[in-house]
């Protein structure tokens, strides 16, 4: 009989530093005194004695973690943190529902941005830190970062971190320790935040809406502290500091985390994605500015280049502001946008979609078909950046790819059955395995997910956990075989 | 010359038949005593077996009061070593090594002589590989050789019915192309050399080698032969590391394709070329050639470490329906069975690749040494130095220099510097029975035989009998 009590000990773990990181909010709270304290206490306190029992029940049976444990562990991580990250939202909302305040927390900690809030700007500042605050923890990772503040988890951390990390090459690590990678990549995404936040806040935003937002683009996220979402500031400034930082997201931080430690700008000029992520999203904005000058969609080009610019990097890096209703655009522009969000965001990065580099491979694998027919002798290893790509990475990234495109299929069918017009059915799906955020039709960014019935709200919940642990992860653990002695 | 060569490769063996032949004392050192054993029955070679590296094999070689040290094992370590271990030990003054590897010249420090001590390296890969490529880029030719850095070419071509030259008397050569130099070094016919006058008539068959600024090559080509179309479409036959080089380098400017039989070869290949396809199998495998399109192929080159591979898969090629096919054959004898049958264009790495060795080894300025037809004709490039009292050429007209017969100076190429020292241009001279030679003017002279190499280097040596 396989024992579940280390990977109940480790989640012990995870859970009370979770708790520990709700003191951040609350302290914000206290000095603002936005009356969302006891909001805060009650969730602190629950969350840490929940982890706490936990660990301490499971103390005895502590050992290294074991390749199921990893997968086992990083699942139930991801699905039972957002019950906690709802307690703040249930107790300050109580209205508001269990159903709904766990869409709300997963789509926090998935850094996904769907919301079923409104009335924004009124909610206390606390409040919306701590949303946003969950996307820029579950940007780089919860497990990243115990991974890299408690080495404790000896041998399982590697497993751990490729189990959560989005990228297909799954072996490659930046320094010998593991621990020190997890560092490594935090400290490069504290300090893009920092940097953004200080850009923002030049730019025009107040302090906190500039941390809020920081918080955001970051992590890729999409809440925002406005309901009309970053629209409200209606500021070029402010537009393009979130375009460059999105941009900057979007990248792998291991690149930006070599370029740092090298002080150099080699790995962005080595990184096979880079040229691709920024030519198609050139492409795009070009493409799209030329479609809708067209089609008369906005007043002058001016003003088309500054929409199509903005949501083309926020909604394919799966950021996922808004500063306009663009589902009143023709329907090929919104699929488009929408579309581009499955791929753009490079491996490694806080963004969500397949990566870049399974679309490259795909592309590749594709082309070396067309070839081997042509020539049947012929050798064309699929190569990305120089660097042959082996064949089990290969059937991982077709098999991925296959699994995304079923499950968005039959998400969609589910939704569908449930009584949604399939436009919007399909365009949530999309929008939350790829955790990009607002949809189209009924979940577009004018509106927010507040209409949806319990069993949709839930089927969503669990697509964007779905999405953010790249499929596997979390079918590897549904299936009977992970069960099985 | 006390000279020692380190490998008994195929480049260290005809390193040592050539240089064997001038009355040198050569010692072979190689691990491999079989290889010795045949070598030593067939030239006039001290051996010693061992490994290369080793201060007390080198010893046994006789480093110590040897004049020349030729590193070319297969291995570029051993030969680092063995000339650090010359220098050191032995104080050896002149040390050549073979470094297949361009990383290392690409860190020129590591090879001076606080380090591995290696006088000047060669990459007889590479050297074949430009070979092949100049040959590619004058598809009609069976030999472009370059003097003076480029500034002067040497061609060898082969004279076609159709050719507006041919059966025309050589001094013709003038009304046709009043604008270009052009001097008619040789001509070989049925293999035969004949020494070309005003009167010669070029008739079809004929091999002739002429010497012309290189921006005139082209123009000079038209006058022997019809030229043919651009190359297009190349097939290489063997992916070694001539294959490899030869695809890496032109793959951009023509459709490669490249056969290698070795499945975990292609891999590696296909990894590092970019756009050349690789395909696995066998180059003499018909059905392969033909589904990739033999007939359209418009050059064939095969390359494999094989010789006879070779023959057989370009001749098979040719009957194909490849346009012009070009093989690597070593042997002589072989040579003169295939080339301009089956097979357009025979290489001899060896012969291409110790040319720039041998410039080493000659006493002299030769700058460049370069073997004709398989090493039966050479042509030097040497630099005239001294005053006019000292030397037997500076200061001379052409006509008062006593030239062995077989050997025309078909050349000068004349630096013009401006006061400072910087070269401002070369001037190509073809000389005339009146033109003076001067000093630090490189002479480009070509020999019919090699045995007059030697007479021609001693006619261009500073003579201290005038002190």
């Amino acid at each position: 009989m396989r024992s579940y009590f280390p990977v109940l000990n480790a989640m012990g773990l995870i859970i009370m530093i979770f708790g520990l990181l709700m003191s951040f909010p609350i302290a914000i709270s206290y000095y603002l005194k936005d009356g969302a304290h006891i909001a805060f206490d009650t969730a602190v306190l629950i969350t840490f004695t929940s982890g706490l029992v936990l660990w301490l029940l499971t103390r005895g049976k502590r050992r290294d973690l074991r390749v199921p444990d990893g997968f086992l562990l990083v699942a139930a991580t991801w699905i039972v943190l957002p019950v906690f990250g709802a307690i703040p939202l249930m107790a300050y909302l109580p209205d508001l529902g269990f159903v709904y305040a766990y869409f709300e927390a997963v789509s926090g900690l998935t850094a996904t941005g769907a919301t079923v809030l409104s009335g924004l700007d009124d909610m206390p500042v606390s409040i919306n830190v701590w949303r946003t605050f969950m996307h820029w923890i579950g940007g780089m990772g919860v497990i990243v970062l115990v991974v890299a503040i408690l080495p404790l988890l000896g041998i399982g951390g590697r497993q751990l971190f490729k189990a959560e990390v989005p990228t297909p090459m799954k072996e490659s690590s930046l320094t010998p320790r593991i621990t020190e990678t997890a560092k490594g990549l935090w400290i490069t995404y504290i300090l893009l935040t920092v940097a953004c936040g200080i850009s923002l806040w030049l730019a025009g935003l107040d302090g906190w809406d500039a941390l809020i937002h920081a918080f955001t683009v970051a992590g890729l996220g999409g809440f925002s502290s406005k309901d009309a979402s970053l629209g409200h500031f209606n500021s070029v400034p402010v537009e393009i500091v979130v375009i460059v930082f999105a941009l900057l997201a979007g990248l792998n931080y291991a690149t930006h985390y070599l370029a740092l430690v090298r002080r150099s700008p080699r790995p962005y000029l080595r990184d096979p994605e880079i040229p691709f992520f920024f030519g198609v999203l050139a492409l795009s904005v070009a493409l799209l500015t030329v479609y809708l000058t067209q089609h008369n969609a906005h007043s002058d080009l001016g003003s088309t280049v500054r929409y199509v610019a903005f949501h083309v990097v926020s909604i394919s890096t799966s950021l996922g502001l808004a500063t306009y209703d663009y589902t009143m655009w023709p329907m090929f522009a919104q699929m488009w946008i929408l579309f581009l969000g499955s791929f753009i965001a490079c491996s490694g990065s806080t963004g969500g979609g397949i990566k870049m580099m399974r679309a490259m491979i795909l592309y590749k694998q594709v082309f070396r078909e067309i070839v081997r027919s042509l020539h049947p002798n012929a050798v064309h290893p699929v190569r990305l950046g120089g660097q042959p790509v082996s064949d089990p990475i290969l059937h991982a990234v077709l098999g991925f790819s296959f699994m995304y495109m079923v499950s968005i299929v039959t998400m969609t069918l589910v939704l569908a059955a449930s009584g949604l017009d399939i436009i919007t059915a399909f365009s949530a799906v999309v929008a939350c395995i790829n955790n990009t955020g607002p949809g189209l039709g009924a979940v577009g960014p004018a509106s927010n997910y507040a209409g949806l019935d319990p069993f949709q709200i839930s089927a969503l919940s669990f697509t964007m956990i779905l999405g953010r642990l790249e499929i596997f992860t979390l079918l590897v653990v549904l299936t009977p075989v992970f069960w099985r002695r | 010359m006390k000279i020692i060569i380190l490998g008994a490769g195929q480049v260290g063996a005809s390193v040592a038949e050539n240089l064997a032949s001038e009355a040198n004392d050569i010692t072979l050192v190689d691990t491999s005593a079989e290889h010795l054993e045949l070598l030593r029955d067939r030239l006039e070679v001290r051996t010693v077996c061992g490994n290369a590296a080793s201060p007390y094999v080198l010893h046994d070689a006789g480093a110590e009061d040897a004049d020349l040290l030729i590193a070319v094992t297969q291995s570029d370590q051993t030969n680092l070593c063995a000339c650090k271990v010359a220098k050191t030990l032995f104080n050896l003054p002149t040390r050549i090594a073979r470094l297949r590897s361009g990383d290392f010249v690409d860190y020129p420090e590591l090879l001076n002589d606080d380090n591995f001590a290696v006088g000047f390296s060669i990459c007889p890969e590479q050297i074949v590989t430009d070979h092949i490529k100049r040959l590619i880029s004058f598809p009609e030719a069976l030999q472009v050789l370059e003097f003076a850095d480029g500034v002067v070419s040497l061609i060898g071509v082969r004279a076609f019915a159709g050719g507006p030259l041919i059966g025309h008397p050589l001094k013709a050569i003038r009304y046709h192309m009043p604008n270009v130099e052009v001097r008619i070094a040789a001509i070989y016919r049925n293999g035969e050399p004949i020494m070309p006058e005003g009167d010669t008539v070029i008739v079809p068959g004929d091999e002739v080698f002429c010497l012309a600024a290189t921006v005139h090559i082209r123009q000079v080509m038209r006058e022997l032969r019809r030229s043919d179309q651009p190359m297009r479409r190349i097939m290489i036959a063997g992916g070694g590391n001539i294959g490899f080089r030869l695809a890496r380098s032109i793959e951009n400017d023509y459709n490669v394709k490249l056969l290698e039989l070795n499945p975990r070869r292609t891999e590696m290949l296909a990894t590092q070329l970019d756009r050349a396809l690789v395909l696995r199998g066998d180059s003499t495998d018909e059905k392969l050639l033909e589904n990739e399109g033999i007939d359209e192929t418009d050059l064939f080159v095969a390359l494999t470490n094989n010789e006879e591979d070779n023959i057989m898969s370009a001749s098979l090629a040719k009957r194909m329906g490849a346009r012009r096919t070009l093989a690597l054959i070593n042997r002589k004898s072989y040579v003169d069975l295939v080339q301009g049958g089956p097979i357009d264009i025979a290489v001899s790495p060896a012969q291409i690749s110790i040319g720039t060795l041998l410039a080493h080894v000659r006493r002299g300025d030769v700058v460049a040494v370069h073997s004709l037809r398989r090493g039966a004709a050479e042509a030097l490039e040497i630099v005239a130095h001294g005053s006019e009292k000292e030397s037997k050429v500076v200061g001379k007209a052409i006509e008062q220099i006593q030239l062995p017969r077989g050997a025309t100076i078909g050349a000068i190429v004349r630096e013009h510097r401006r006061e400072d020292g910087r070269l401002v241009r070369h001037e190509v001279i073809m000389p005339h029975h009146d033109t003076v030679i001067r000093s630090n003017d490189h002479v480009i002279v070509f020999c019919t035989h090699k045995r007059l190499v030697r007479q021609v280097e001693k006619l261009f040596q500073v003579g201290f009998t005038f002190l």
